[in-house]
């Protein structure tokens, strides 16, 4: 037991009902320390956080071990000390923070509430400056306003500084940027980084997000179903991990500029253990490609060297396992002729332009990223492609050279089976009601005009082409896991024989082993059906990975087309400059003031306000249109030459 | 979901149901006595072990007739939810898919019955075409099924947002088969309980207009209708003839509100 760590777990299990959920889990977090705890969805990280503090939901209870938080053994509070404890030593920030904040309360009056618990007086002064701190450009307007008037991004600053109130010892941030845009998220992250350096906080920051992790962290631990498979400096485990599983997931990871010709993505074969699966062996050796015989018996010791532990039979590098190749590499011709081309579309809601003026062509066989932030218009652009809104009249259509109706119902059906998209959350994109075989058979019957036995080959064929079995045929979308259920979403997209699909953020719900899988999966239709993708994501690598060419979409208006490579090297505009700042994290290129409401009118540049190089007067005009003959068009006042480069 | 329903409440309510249910189908074939006949020599007639709930103002057995009056409400009530559940998730299933200017008519007609006190619309209509079984189900029918139709409308609504709709849309299905095929099975839960909840108005409804004279006609054993007919006796002291009557009504909506709160928790 280390009684100066601000937090020190030893041995904790924590269990709901009969199923155990935590293993026999340690970690310490020093005072000043950010401790990270990585893993993927259902390994217990959520657990463990709750568990620290002893505010597990009345089901989940704590088996064993001990839990010292500021030198208290937490297990051992009476209810009215650890209620002291959680009132002034540890504060935790959510995912969410529109949840976190009561709405019906102003800002202030709730940062006022915070101090007021604490006994201090001067409340007001002393919530202002709070808001200062956490960075809120004008801390007195923000007082007076409610939390659905702020972004995300602002509102977790004040969840922070709500948390920051009572100087915790511990700071217990779960998922604190999931939900937030990439820029935004690389603020919130500096934000905490600098508090943490000026207040001696002491954090335990939990995600799915190993990079990010690693990035903001000391130290970090790795759970796999319920046991810490690694733990130690956050740039050791990053650069030469020692368990096999962490190892995996980094290579899951389509980061380091790897693209699809390149070859396939690694992926983690199997899935988690059912939760409480209890083994004697080594928890990963089912999904383990270096497993051994000694594996499949014995449980692992925890293998300490320099600070650095991981529980695994075996030191790095493991045994090479005889199916660890990556496919060959995704060489396909893209053709130059046009498969869609949208002209001068607009998308007017109200006062909301949600897409402005956007012209894009897309070449048969290609993949088009297209990337921007939440309210960038991605999606609208989506569903005008699709004829799912009608873009306002004035801008055309065209598929393979011919008008294509604004509307499904004024297209044939030829043209309708022609684009079709992929949901980003299965859940709701598969009908709960039907069985897979239902959800496959429909689009085959309807756009296929299959029937018979044509109609039963035609199903199992579509399945085995994103590996699904016969077995998951019979299945409802509720009995299948995320990857499976987004494989089936994938299939049915495909069923049609489409010319264009449109993917929007499909792996963003899904942990990085299953999104590897997902992106071979996409990569391997793309070559083997000659579809084009639109691809919309958030995140970079992704896109890297996939797409041919980039556009980078901002509140309704393309601010630059070109080939991926091009685009995200440079130079390109300022907001693509901020982007991929945001993801790699070497030097931020921040950007200006609050991001503008979709229905703020803005003159010239859309950017100009937010714009960190903005050359004055010149943005209040708008930049000239893009030029058709170049390659790589930027709308920027800002001379080619002088813009920016990654 | 079906372990969480056995809780007491809802099987108490269920075995009340069923009790009825099985009167309405056997009653009449259950009791010694014939609900119809009298007994001119023994009116007013006391509970005792020949008549255990006693006799009514021209002797018929009340214990028959309480049992064989299950029938005739439990045939008009659950008929009149039917009637309007089919009509109300339809109407509810267009309103809430096509949106624009058709949900716009058809919400306005809706709210516009709405706003009709039920008992008043049931009793000019019922003065208009006569007082039978299958007006009263009509009529009870057209009062409901706005109601049923908001229900359906709103849950339609929430469905329509999710992806599976468009999608649907996207593979070349029509407007019937996204509604009744894709969207229907989703909804059933929330129109299960609003059906359920339904059915409890309905019994009352029934008995409200057959006390009133609009309902079920004399002589059907009809619970209201026995409360109607001997309601003045109460003062002279003859309180079984009415007694026994307004306890099987209540029972019965009793027991149907605790399946209806049952099944609404189960399936919450």
């Amino acid at each position: 037991m280390d009684a100066s760590a601000a937090l020190d777990v030893r041995d904790l299990s924590v269990s709901y009902g009969k199923v155990a959920i935590l293993r026999g889990v340690s970690f310490t977090v020093a005072p000043g320390e950010c401790f990270g705890l990585v893993g993927e969805s259902g390994c217990g990280k959520s657990t463990a956080a709750f568990a620290a503090m002893r505010a597990l939901p009345p089901a989940g209870r704590i088996t064993g071990g001990s839990i010292t938080m500021d030198g208290r053994d937490v297990l051992a509070l009476s209810r009215s000390a650890l209620r002291q404890l959680w009132a002034r030593r540890v504060s935790m920030v959510y995912q969410d923070p529109s949840r976190a904040l009561n709405p019906t309360i102003t800002v202030g009056a709730q940062l006022m509430e915070a101090f007021a618990v604490l006994g201090e007086t001067d409340v007001l002064a002393r919530a202002e400056a709070m808001l200062a701190r956490v960075q809120i450009p004008s801390p007195a307007r923000v007082m007076g306003v409610y939390p659905h008037q702020l972004s995300g991004g602002t509102q977790q600053r004040v969840v922070i500084a709500m948390a920051l109130a009572k100087r915790p010892a511990l700071l217990v941030m779960d998922e604190p940027t999931t939900g937030l845009d990439a820029t935004v998220e690389a603020e919130i992250l500096d934000l905490v980084d600098m508090l943490r350096r000026d207040q001696g906080t002491a954090i335990l920051l939990i995600s799915h997000n190993l990079p990010m992790v690693a990035r903001m962290c000391d130290r970090i631990g790795v759970l796999y179903a319920g046991s810490l498979v690694e733990q130690g400096d956050a740039k050791d485990v990053l650069r030469a991990p020692r368990h096999p599983y962490t190892a995996r997931l980094l290579s899951c990871l389509p980061g380091g500029g790897r693209r699809k010709q390149d070859g396939a993505l690694q992926t983690i074969a199997g899935q988690l253990p059912a939760p409480g699966t209890a083994t004697t062996a080594c928890v990963f050796a089912p999904r383990c490609d270096c497993a051994q015989d000694i594996c499949r018996t014995t449980a692992p010791p925890e293998l300490w060297t320099q600070g650095h532990m991981a529980t695994c039979h075996f030191r790095p590098p493991f045994p090479a396992s005889p199916d660890a190749l990556p496919d060959a590499p995704a060489t396909m011709p893209v053709a130059t002729t046009p498969v869609l081309e949208a002209l001068n579309l607009n998308k007017t809601y109200g006062a909301v332009r949600a897409v402005r003026d956007i012209s894009i062509t897309l070449a048969a066989g290609e993949t088009l990223g297209l990337v921007g932030e939440s309210g960038s218009g991605k999606t609208t652009l989506a569903r005008l492609l699709l004829g799912l809104t009608a873009p306002d009249p004035g801008g055309s259509l065209l598929l393979d050279g011919k008008p294509l109706g604004p509307t499904l119902t004024s297209r044939s059906r030829a043209e309708r089976k022609a684009i079709q998209i992929i949901f980003q959350n299965p859940d709701s994109a598969l009908n709960r009601a039907h069985r897979i075989s239902h959800i496959l058979t429909r689009p085959l019957a309807r756009l296929a005009r299959l029937s018979g036995q044509k109609l039963a080959d035609a199903r199992t064929e579509l399945a085995k082409g994103v590996r699904l079995g016969d077995a998951h045929l019979a299945m409802r979308p509720r009995a299948l896991s995320g990857g499976l259920k987004q494989r089936v979403a994938i299939a049915r997209a495909f069923a049609g024989k489409p010319r264009v699909v449109i993917c929007d953020e499909p792996t963003s719900a899904l942990d990085v082993s299953v999104q590897a899988a997902i992106l071979n999966l996409l990569a391997g239709l793309q070559r083997r059906e000659q579809v084009a993708y639109i691809f919309i994501s958030h995140d970079l690598a992704v896109v890297r990975y996939l797409a041919d060419r980039i556009a980078v979409m901002y509140l309704g208006n393309l601010l630059e087309i070109g080939p991926s490579e091009e685009v995200l090297a440079g130079p390109h505009h300022p907001y693509t400059a901020a982007l991929v700042s945001a993801a790699t994290a070497a030097t931020r290129v921040r950007l200006r003031g609050e991001i503008p409401g979709p229905g703020e009118v803005q003159a010239g540049c859309i950017f100009h306000r937010n714009c960190p190089r903005s050359l004055g007067s010149i943005c209040e005009t708008v930049p000239p249109p893009f030029d058709a003959a170049d390659a790589h068009p930027i709308r920027c006042h800002i001379p080619r030459a002088e813009l920016p480069t990654a | 979901m079906i372990r969480r329903l056995f809780r007491p409440g809802f099987l108490f309510g269920l075995t009340i149901v069923l009790f009825w249910v099985i009167c309405a189908l056997f009653g009449p074939y259950l009791v010694p006595q014939n609900p119809y006949a009298d007994d001119l020599m023994n009116p007013l007639a006391p509970p005792s072990a020949a008549h255990w709930f006693g006799t009514d103002q021209i002797g018929r057995d009340i214990f028959a007739r309480v049992i064989a009056g299950a029938r005739p409400i439990l045939s008009v009530a659950p008929a009149a939810t039917l009637l309007s559940t089919i009509c109300g998730t339809a109407l509810g299933l267009i309103t809430g898919y096509a949106s624009g200017w058709l949900d716009a008519v058809l919400s306005r007609l809706i709210e516009v019955i709405l706003a009709l006190p039920l008992i008043v619309v049931a009793l000019v209509v019922l003065v208009a075409l006569g007082p039978s079984s299958l007006n009263v189900t009509v009529v009870i029918a057209l009062v409901f099924t706005p109601i049923i139709a908001r229900t359906v409308r709103a849950a339609t609504i929430a469905e329509c947002k999710l992806d599976y709709v468009p999608a649907a849309q996207l593979r070349d299905e029509g407007p019937l088969h996204i509604m009744f095929v894709e969207i229907l099975p989703n909804i059933l839960p929330p129109i299960l309980v609003e059906v359920t909840v339904r059915l409890g108005y309905a019994i009352f409804t029934v008995a409200s207009l057959s006390f009133l004279g609009f309902g079920i006609q004399p002589p059907s054993p009809d619970w209201g209708l026995a409360i109607a007919e001997n309601y003045g006796l109460i003062v002279g002291g003859y309180g079984w003839t009415v007694g026994f009557a307004a306890l099987a009504t209540a029972s019965l909506v009793v027991g149907v509100n605790l399946v209806a709160e049952g099944l609404q928790e189960a399936l919450q």
